[in-house]
């Protein structure tokens, strides 16, 4: 089973924060997360394929990284949280298991 | 009508006679005593704030008669703890005189002669008089009125109108604040709609959207009332959509969330609250848990387990209410708040004879003109019954045996499931059978009678599944009602048992065969928690049974042995 | 208001209380307590685990044994010199004992984050959590699926 439809990010970020506030940054991407462990009408065993990683940099530096597993739900959240330091922006990525990579950004005013 | 309260007061005297041999010594006396308003309302009132609660009353605009458990169980820590205590071990514990009014309120006892003897109970109108009473006594602006919720649902009036009227009833009685259950059985969008209109507080801390995990109703409301700051938080049944339909809500969580929920009392007390007031749903060992772990915490107004008390149960510094089901009580409790805190008490359940009780005037003719378009259908007779019908007990109820019995004949069925719920009235010998009768105890969103084969492993699994729902011994593991009800088969339940330990000798009653895990039985049942589930409404199946019958004689029923009590 | 007859005997083999099939995965090979622990001896062959820091944010009863939250946070003072390096989520009645691993920097603040899990069964959850100066911290919790239904 293929995906019909491209993965869509999306995230939310507070866009100003003051310098040392820790804020939570959440995120959503759709995705079907095919876990490999269904099968089909036919017997079939439904292959594997799932987005297994999610990474989150700041200005270039990876502050948090997520490896996932065929248990994570279909259209996958994460939420992790950051202390606010210097105004920049976040680049968010995932890669699924043919290795494409999907990515958002995500500006931040530190004031 | 005029003369109700002397019908009443009469009705006592002259019914010692009549119920004397079912009464004994005692009840005859405890059945002499006054039963009048003024002695239900009075109250030797204590500080300025009073917090008044009304809970679960599943729609109940008129009085009726509502026959509480034989059996309720407690588990765990809350084995042979009130409120699960029945019959003679409730009046001893509680010191109520056996036949006495409060007897025939808060237990099962003799009932049919005490019905006879001390009337119906509830009617929203005689609930309004005696709000009333109160906001006229200490002052409107000193009462915190709150509904524990499980109020939109339960009747073919609230049914029909999708909640409204019994929105504008508490709109009317000039409700606070609420919180809820059985509300979400309106589906997400009639929810919303009503609590962004409501002039009432919606209040569920423990709702989150799936999608972002953001609040979706607000959580807490502070009111002024008494010269106190009284922060109340409102608390939705946590396990709504495991109970309850999971697609009419599909994009809410919700769970009791502790950590949030301390959050909220930590947030309160912030800004400046003197008491914490909690609006619960949760059930009433979910909220004694509760409240030996999150402190700062007042009181807990608790519902959905129906449990009436005549006092309170204090945890700690918090103090818990049991204010019963179906409108047949109200609890005052008033508090002097000194310093932040709750310096004294006075607690009263105040039950509501209908026939003690005047109606307020204005309250009666708008519950009139709510029922005036159903009323040709709500008298309908569909049958007279010569057995008592109820609904309470952990695992079986005479209006179930009914419902399984109309299923198993109208949909030819081998076995036959009905779900644990604990509202709906009760009957008692000679009644008529009318179609309000029957719609108080079926009327839902998700009535339709399924038919459909499962295996004797399968009917095993659901039994240990709701069992475990229900006998957990922690109640945080708890999520449902009573037992399912099962007709046509008969089992044992060992309820100290762990999950997939509890059932055993399931037996077909038709054949007096064991179950065969492998083999498929036909089974009927209402009320599934699935989408799509095809059949016609329950009512429908019931009434149609009810035309053949004519006149309900049901055998006790002794198919499920329960041990480990 | 009267029976339509061909509603009488019809039989309704999916949709309505296929309650099971609605929770739990089908074709699933159950993994055992076994692979959870393999799967921690993988990572920290022969290291010892002390409890305690690590607070699991999980439901006692899953609402959807698709779509179950899991939360955690460690405590830390997330410093360059004292942070939450890694965590490692398990469950113990799925067809995999994996569920997620997070590598966390000092940047974040505070060690904890949430996503959203499938379960097949009622499972226990174990968490390992990795500190910058090597030290292990484990939890345990169990999440009850059920088939619902009859709540009153």
């Amino acid at each position: 089973m293929s995906d019909v439809k491209a993965p869509v990010p999306r995230v939310r970020v507070p866009a100003n924060a003051k310098a040392g506030e820790l804020i939570e940054i959440k995120t959503l991407i759709s995705h079907v997360m095919e876990s490999g462990q269904r099968r089909d009408s036919g017997g079939n065993v439904i292959p594997r394929h799932i987005l297994n990683k999610f990474t989150a940099a700041f200005n270039g530096k990876t502050v948090f990284e997520a490896e996932w597993h065929p248990a994570i739900s279909a259209n996958p959240y994460q939420s992790f949280f950051y202390k606010a330091k210097e105004s920049g922006e976040f680049v968010f990525k995932w890669t699924d298991d043919k290795g494409a990579v999907f990515e958002a950004k995500s500006k931040l005013t530190v004031a | 009508m005029i003369s109700r309260r002397e019908f009443l007061q009469a009705t006592a005297a002259a019914s010692a006679i009549v119920t004397a041999g079912g009464l004994g010594p005692l009840g005859r006396v405890a059945a002499q005593q006054k039963l009048s308003q003024a002695e239900i309302l009075r109250f030797d009132p204590l500080g300025k704030l009073t917090i008044v609660h009304v809970t679960d009353i599943h729609a109940q605009l008129m009085p009726l008669y509502f026959r509480e458990p034989d059996i309720n169980l407690g588990v765990g820590d809350d084995r042979g703890r009130p409120p699960h205590l029945t019959g003679q071990a409730f009046r001893d514990y509680f010191k109520i005189a056996s036949g006495s009014a409060e007897d025939y309120a808060l237990t099962h006892s003799d009932f049919v002669a005490l019905a006879k003897n001390y009337g119906r109970m509830g009617g929203m109108d005689r609930i309004a008089t005696v709000i009333n009473a109160i906001r006229s006594e200490r002052g409107a602006d000193n009462v915190l009125l709150l509904d524990g919720g499980d109020t939109w649902q339960g009747s073919w009036t609230t049914l029909q109108t999708k909640g409204q009227d019994m929105v504008d009833v508490m709109s009317a009685l000039k409700v606070d604040a609420m919180t809820s259950h059985w509300e979400f059985t309106l589906g997400a969008e009639r929810v919303k709609e009503i609590a962004d209109k409501a002039p009432f507080a919606f209040l569920a801390q423990n709702i989150r959207s799936v999608e972002w995990q953001e609040p979706v109703f607000k959580a807490r409301q502070t009111y002024e009332r008494g010269g106190a700051k009284v922060a109340v938080i409102g608390q939705a049944f946590p396990r709504t959509p495991i109970a309850n339909p999971r697609w009419m809500i599909a994009d809410w969580e919700f769970g009791i969330r502790e950590n949030e929920l301390i959050k909220e009392v930590a947030d309160a007390r912030a800004e400046g609250a003197d008491i914490v007031v909690l609006l619960s749903h949760n059930g009433f060992d979910v909220d004694r848990k509760l409240a030996s772990r999150v402190k700062g915490i007042d009181v807990i107004l608790t519902a959905h387990t129906h449990d009436a008390m005549p006092g309170v149960l204090k945890v700690g510094d918090a103090i818990l209410v049991a204010t019963g089901s179906h409108g047949k009580f109200v609890s005052r409790i008033d508090l002097d708040v000194r310093d932040k805190k709750v310096a004294g008490f006075r607690y009263k359940l105040l039950p509501i004879f209908s026939d003690a009780i005047a109606p307020d005037a204005a309250m009666k003719a708008m519950i009139e003109k709510i029922r005036a378009p159903y009323a040709q259908d709500l008298s309908r007779e569909l049958a007279r019954t010569e057995s008592l019908l109820y609904r309470r007990g952990n695992f079986n109820g005479t209006y179930d045996d009914l419902i399984c019995n109309a299923m198993l004949k109208e949909r030819d069925a081998e076995i036959a499931l009905s779900p644990g719920f604990r509202w709906g009235g009760t009957l008692v010998p000679g009644d008529a059978i009318t179609f309000e009768s029957l719609s108080n105890a079926t009327a839902m969103t998700y009535p339709n009678c399924y038919r459909m084969e499962m295996s004797g492993k399968q009917l095993r699994d659901i039994l240990e599944d709701v069992a475990d729902n229900i006998f957990h011994p922690d109640p945080y593991f708890q999520g449902g009602g009573d037992m399912v009800r099962v007709g046509g088969m008969g089992y044992a339940i060992d309820v100290s048992k762990p999950v997939n330990q509890r059932i055993s000798n399931m037996t077909l009653l038709k054949t007096g065969q064991p179950i065969d895990p492998a083999r498929n039985y036909v089974v009927a049942g209402w009320a599934s928690v699935n989408e799509g589930t095809q059949g016609p409404p329950i009512w429908e199946v019931v009434q149609k049974h009810l035309a053949d019958v004519k006149t309900v004689r049901l055998e006790p029923n002794a198919s499920v042995k329960v041990s480990g009590a | 208001m009267s029976l339509a007859t061909n509603s009488r005997r019809e039989f309704l083999k999916t949709g309505s209380l296929a309650m099971l099939a609605a929770v739990l995965a089908p074709h699933m090979v159950m993994a055992e307590e076994a692979d959870v622990k393999a799967a921690i001896e993988k990572l920290y062959a022969g290291k010892s685990m002390a409890s305690g820091k690590i607070k699991l944010d999980l439901p006692q009863i899953a609402e959807n044994g698709l779509v179950v939250p899991v939360g955690i946070e460690i405590e830390s003072p997330m410093t360059d010199g004292d942070y939450v390096k890694a965590v490692h989520i398990f469950a113990d009645g799925n067809p995999l004992p994996g569920v997620i691993s997070y590598k966390f920097t000092p940047d974040c603040g505070k060690a904890s984050a949430s996503a959203r899990m499938r379960l097949a069964r009622t499972q226990n959850i174990v968490a390992v959590a990795e500190m910058s100066n090597g030290s292990l911290f484990t939890a345990k919790q169990e999440v009850k699926v059920t088939i619902g239904g009859c709540g009153g």
